[in-house]
């Protein structure tokens, strides 16, 4: 759609700029604020420079919760991508059973999120839970509160379960937008299954499925609750991504400066990926139209 | 307004921020953006590669101080040579 | 090839027959990972605390409704509800009131700066609340809103806001600009024609929206946690705090974490074909 230049058009989003200059541009430069300076508590502040983005980026604590972070992220993108594209082939296309799937479906992705880890630590527990009471009987020696990969399969499936949905739907919505000309077309040409979705169906989710992977990776890269609820961050720090990480240096030890330095530096990579987000995006909106 | 922990130099570096914005803005009234495209193949207006030069500028600070960590300053002129490289390029 | 004689209707019914038995084998499989944790919650919601922890059963054998009754009667847990419920519904109302003017606009005109300020409200919504939970708290308690629903309210608002801007943008993009052209020339107002005309077009938008902002004031709990202590302390709080106590009452816990799961699934029925576009910000 063509847009007139309208000025005037800034009143409009005014309210908008006023709110979010208020809950993220205050707060933002205070963070910067705190990053330069030491403090004893009492408001007193002192000048410590550069120090704590130094120490920040010399501290393997950050770079270990950032590896943690990128591994976490990488698994979860590499099962649920194909999974929920695999889901989404599945799904009936039309009529009781395509809303049957879609609630069922959208369940998990409405279950506040601390719910989710309670969920999980429940089903999870060798005493308790279906999930580790069967892996135990089985003779599986799992543990989640003991032993670090118990720890990540658990935050991992859980992940998977709550998300992958997310990824099905935005592909289903894709492949319903193919029209049945080319399906038809492929079954004149006798196309295998695999070459349908290889040239016809994946071409054409591409521009969802950019999205879903970019929106997971995002969301993962941020993820707080779940994990925290499940583990607590640990054994030890073996589940300690990069927002529990903060919180607990920021919140539970009030080191503000170290902190503030962490938090803009997290800041500046959740720019930088938000700015490939939006460039992808804008770039299939004009591709499409 | 206490509990914000202003200091000169972080006010400086907003200023200078808020300068930046003001005389992009200024200037996309004088002399109206047309977006070409570069060599990152997307289309970018005057204020994009204003965006890429800071967000650059801020990983480029970081880089030096986490690699070098010395003599700060002259990360600034790398910087400098890389907004020129941005607003000539892409 | 030896079936070349059979008709093609025939053919094909003998090849589909097999797919969509795949095709259910797959879906049934998949919806039951998805059921089995929250059948097991739900399980634990309806037995006694003795049945949780001395026998394992896989569905309760003395059918309780205590655990329920306990959430509902105790105003230390009740209150948990009643507490989220206020600041999520004053932060959906802020949030829808300031971005439908504010998307029409981005979806209507071009004016300077409009795609940066766009990819600014983006980079809200993907901004992570453990970086805003410091300066949030040290904010709020200078101006003395601390452990109130409206800090919570406003706070929340940092990733609503955008994210309501963005969805009803993609909504409104759908809707012809002919039709607010003529509605100007018919001499309304543009208060009048927002109202009468163009609001009841995006409904299912707004109605979107609404759903999504609720959704994750809804299930947000690091900046909720953190922006209260008594008099506000949401359910989530509170669930996340008994876990630490020693002897944790795993009835009561499952029961308050299926009551949090109602608000979404009586509405899942009538925003299931917007989910994925709620989520995929207005994009899909």
């Amino acid at each position: 759609m063509e847009k007139t230049v309208n000025q005037k058009a800034w009143f409009l989003v005014l309210p908008v700029l006023l709110l979010v200059a208020f809950s993220a541009v205050i707060p933002l430069m205070t963070v910067v604020n705190y990053s330069v300076q030491d403090t004893f508590g009492n408001n007193q502040f002192f000048w410590a420079g550069l120090e704590w983005f130094r120490e920040m980026l010399s501290s393997e604590r950050m770079w270990d919760a950032l590896g943690r972070q990128l591994m976490f992220s990488g698994i979860i993108l590499a099962i649920e991508v194909p999974l929920g594209i695999f889901v989404a082939l599945n799904m009936p296309k039309s009529g009781f059973w395509a809303s049957f799937c879609l609630v069922l479906m959208s369940l998990p992705l409405l279950i506040p999120w601390n719910v989710v880890g309670t969920i999980w630590q429940i089903f999870g527990r060798v005493d308790i839970g279906l999930l580790g009471y069967t892996l135990d009987k089985l003779g599986i020696n799992y543990n989640y509160t003991q032993d670090t990969i118990a720890a990540w399969v658990t935050i991992v499936v859980m992940d998977v379960w709550h998300w992958t949905s997310l990824v099905a739907l935005l592909a289903y919505a894709g492949l319903k937008s193919i029209p049945d000309a080319y399906y038809q077309a492929a079954k004149i040409d006798q196309a295998s299954r695999w070459k349908v979705f290889r040239f016809i169906e994946l071409p054409k989710m591409m521009g969802v499925l950019m999205i879903a992977i970019l929106l997971r990776f995002m969301d993962s890269f941020m993820i707080y609750t779940e994990p925290f609820v499940v583990t607590g961050g640990g054994p030890g720090n073996a589940t300690t991504l990069l927002s529990i990480d903060l919180v607990k240096m920021a919140l539970g030890q009030f080191d503000l400066g170290p902190a503030a330095a962490f938090s803009i530096m997290y800041f500046l990579v959740i720019l930088l990926i938000s700015w490939v987000f939006y460039t992808v995006m804008t770039n299939l909106d004009k591709r499409e139209g | 307004m206490d509990w914000m922990a202003w200091t000169v130099p972080t006010a400086i570096f907003f200023a200078v921020i808020a300068t930046l914005l003001i005389t992009f803005t200024v200037l996309a009234i004088k002399f109206p953006e047309t977006p070409r495209t570069g060599i990152l193949r997307i289309e970018t207006t005057r204020g994009d590669r204003l965006f890429i030069t800071l967000l650059g500028s801020a990983f480029i600070n970081l880089a030096w101080l986490g690699l070098v960590g010395a003599s700060q300053p002259y990360a600034l002129i790398l910087c400098l040579i890389y907004a020129a490289a941005v607003f000539r390029w892409v | 090839m030896a079936d070349m004689t059979v008709t093609p209707a025939a053919t094909q019914r003998k090849r589909a027959l097999p797919r969509i038995n795949s095709r259910a084998v797959v879906m049934g499989l998949y919806l039951l990972f998805l059921l089995l944790p929250i059948y097991w919650l739900l399980n634990m919601s309806l037995k006694t605390n003795t049945e949780i922890l001395n026998s394992f059963t896989l569905w309760p054998s003395n059918l309780t409704f205590a655990n329920y009754a306990t959430i509902l009667t105790d105003p230390a847990w009740y209150m948990g509800y009643v507490n989220s419920l206020i600041y999520v519904v004053m932060n959906t109302v802020i949030s829808l009131t300031v971005a439908l003017p504010a998307a029409y606009a981005f979806s209507r005109y071009s004016f300077m700066g409009d795609k940066h300020l766009f990819f600014w409200l983006l980079t809200n919504r993907m901004a992570p609340p453990a970086v805003f939970a410091l300066p949030f708290f040290q904010l709020y308690s200078s101006v003395g809103l601390f452990d109130t629903h409206i800090a919570v309210a406003l706070a929340h608002c940092l990733f609503n806001v955008p994210l309501a801007v963005w969805i009803l943008e993609g909504f409104m993009r759908g809707v012809p600009k002919e039709i607010d052209e003529t509605a100007y020339i018919d001499g309304y107002s543009f208060g009048r024609f927002f109202v009468k005309i163009f609001m009841p077009l995006i409904a299912s938008g707004i109605g979107v929206a609404a759903f999504f902002c609720f959704m994750f004031s809804w299930v947000e709990l690091l900046l909720s946690r953190t922006l209260t202590t008594v008099d506000a302390k949401p359910i989530a709080a509170i669930m996340t705090r008994t876990q630490g106590a020693s002897g944790i009452d795993w009835g009561v816990l499952a029961a308050a974490g299926v009551l949090t799961i109602v608000p979404g699934a009586l509405v899942i029925y009538f925003v299931r074909n917007y989910i994925a576009k709620g989520f995929a910000l207005g994009r899909v």
